[in-house]
């Protein structure tokens, strides 16, 4: 009579969202998670008996309340405050429906709140609207669980005693708001994608977190944000070579390399898509820019047939919105390949002599390399050591080594 | 995940400090609180343990059993009682150990559950 229900199916499904509401509904996180606890049981006990309802996320919204009024109740023989709890909770109105899409938006805008510390903030976003376990989240971020458990615990009593808004910011704040909730996603993207250190495993299921995040949000949020479709269509296509670069020993392949049959076409359209959407308005941002970016390398059939006059310019725009060296960098990586390496190294020179730059491992190693394009053998090796000794992630360290073993080897020029 | 919440509290302290009335409500809470996990499920077993001074310390060094009266450490929170829990994760393991209303008075120590590792072979 009645379909086999997998409970673990509906938890996956379901949990975060019903949980946003119960956070909303209840105003706090323990009480929320507590409820959404006792909602799932009373759904394992009921549903294979009663039959699964026609619409499964209210009823465990419903359930998780009432069971919170309940345990009130029960805690209100000894506890007064429990009992004013209690009283205020029944006098509640239940939820609105179209309410309940917005929870999860509330839930991402109080876990990224700029009043969450900001290594706070990353954890929080995975734990409370991705799922992922504590100790999960610890070995993705290489920390001791007892570590990232304290961080939630401190985050959560901050907003409970500032106590920080539930809401959706109104339009003037929103984009400052957005800022913080983005920066963290692509934080949560960058440690799946590049990790900075250490090995790789469990590190690719951070950055199809933070995809999910990105798509989450362009869906849910009422107006269509360009920063947003811009750090999603980022992501999509960085992703999409995640499977290409690195080799069947886990060394790095750089882009010009990599077999880009590899490729994954379905999130290359998809990213590409929102590009062209973003490059057709008037305003453009510092995320859609580097989306453009990787979207010109995305659709070279070949390395060769990579636009870099198209890509130096639009680094050219990305300087306007954000004049970092960092930007400055792969700005003169993009003239080096459209002018040639002698362009490309005086840019780079320039950059060094701010000294902005020199505890990062990238522009001695693109500095490095555009000496041995140019036959400077020596300067080229000492730019690969200072880029060695900089750099802690075991790919790329091998990456840096075998560069300096072809410098040795006097017979193996590359192209 | 199972985790262990070890409940340390200067029982000398504290109840020297409540009166009848409170210690009654504080046992009342206690044993509430466990019939609440049990309903939640998270609940494994929970149990208090008598002072300090009944316990009896037991070693074996050269196959020789030798023993002493307790307690181990002579730190003013003892051991006074466990609940063996099953939660999602740490956060949800310490969510739960907030809610021991012995918290209030001294320390919760959460700690997940070791899985010794099983060799073939052994009986």
């Amino acid at each position: 009579m009645t379909r086999p229900i997998d409970i673990d199916a509906v938890w996956r499904t379901e949990s975060r969202r019903v949980l946003a509401t119960l956070i909303r509904l209840l105003r706090d996180f323990d009480r929320a998670e507590e409820a959404l606890n006792d909602a799932f049981l009373a759904a394992a006990e009921q549903w294979p008996r009663d039959g699964m309802p026609a619409n499964p996320r209210a009823w465990l919204v419903s359930a998780g309340r009432f069971k919170a009024i309940d345990r009130l109740r029960r805690k209100a023989r000894f506890d007064v405050v429990a009992a004013e709890l209690a009283l205020e909770e029944e006098a509640q109105m239940p939820p609105e429906a179209e309410s309940i899409a917005d929870d999860q938006l509330r839930l991402i805008f109080v876990c990224c709140h700029p009043e969450v510390p900001a290594d706070a903030r990353i954890a929080m976003t995975l734990r409370e609207t991705c799922g992922l376990m504590t100790e999960e989240i610890a070995a993705a971020f290489l920390a001791k669980p007892t570590a990232i458990a304290q961080r939630i615990v401190r985050a959560k009593t901050r907003i409970r005693e500032l106590q920080l808004p539930y809401e959706v910011p109104e339009p003037e704040q929103l984009s400052e708001r957005l800022d913080a909730v983005l920066r963290t996603i692509y934080l949560i993207f960058n440690e799946g994608y590049a990790a900075s250190h250490g090995d790789t495993l469990l590190r690719a299921d951070l950055a199809a977190e933070a995809i999910r995040l990105g798509r989450l949000l362009v869906a849910l949020l009422p107006d269509p944000d360009s920063e947003v479709e811009g750090l999603l269509s980022l992501m999509l296509l960085q992703h999409s070579r995640r499977d290409a670069r690195t080799d069947a020993a886990g060394d790095l392949v750089l882009i010009a390399d990599q077999d880009r049959r590899l490729w994954d076409r379905a999130e290359i359209a998809e990213g590409v898509t929102l590009v062209n959407r973003l490059m057709a308005r008037p305003e453009l941002t510092a995320y859609g820019i580097e989306a453009a970016i990787a979207a010109q390398h995305a659709i070279a059939a070949a390395p060769e047939a990579t636009n870099w006059a198209e890509i130096v310019r639009l680094y050219d725009l990305l300087l306007r919105a954000d004049a970092s060296p960092i930007v400055m960098l792969n700005r003169a990586v993009a003239i080096a390949m459209r002018d040639g390496p002698e362009v490309g190294l005086s840019e780079m020179e320039a950059i060094r002599e701010r000294g902005a730059l020199s505890a990062f491992r990238y522009l001695h190693a693109a500095r490095a390399d555009l000496l041995r394009q140019l036959g400077r053998t020596e300067e080229a090796r000492a730019a690969y050591v200072a880029a060695l000794e900089l750099t802690h992630q075991a790919a790329e360290r091998r990456f840096i080594e075998g560069r300096l073993a072809e410098l040795s080897a006097p017979s193996t020029p590359r192209p | 995940m199972l985790y262990i919440c070890l409940v340390h509290f200067d029982d000398k302290e504290v109840f020297s400090r409540l009166s009848d009335a409170e210690k009654r409500e504080l046992d009342i809470a206690s044993t509430g609180y466990d019939r609440e996990l049990e309903r939640s499920g998270n609940l494994v077993r929970a149990q208090a343990l008598q002072g300090p001074e009944s316990a009896v310390l037991v070693r074996v060094r050269d196959g020789k059993i030798s023993t002493t009266d307790g307690p181990f450490l002579e730190t003013k929170e003892q051991l006074g009682g466990f609940i063996l829990i099953e939660a999602r994760d740490l956060n949800d393991a310490i969510r739960i150990a907030g809610g021991i209303p012995l918290a209030q008075h001294g320390t919760i120590e959460v700690r997940p559950i070791h899985r010794v590792p099983q060799y073939d072979g052994a009986a």
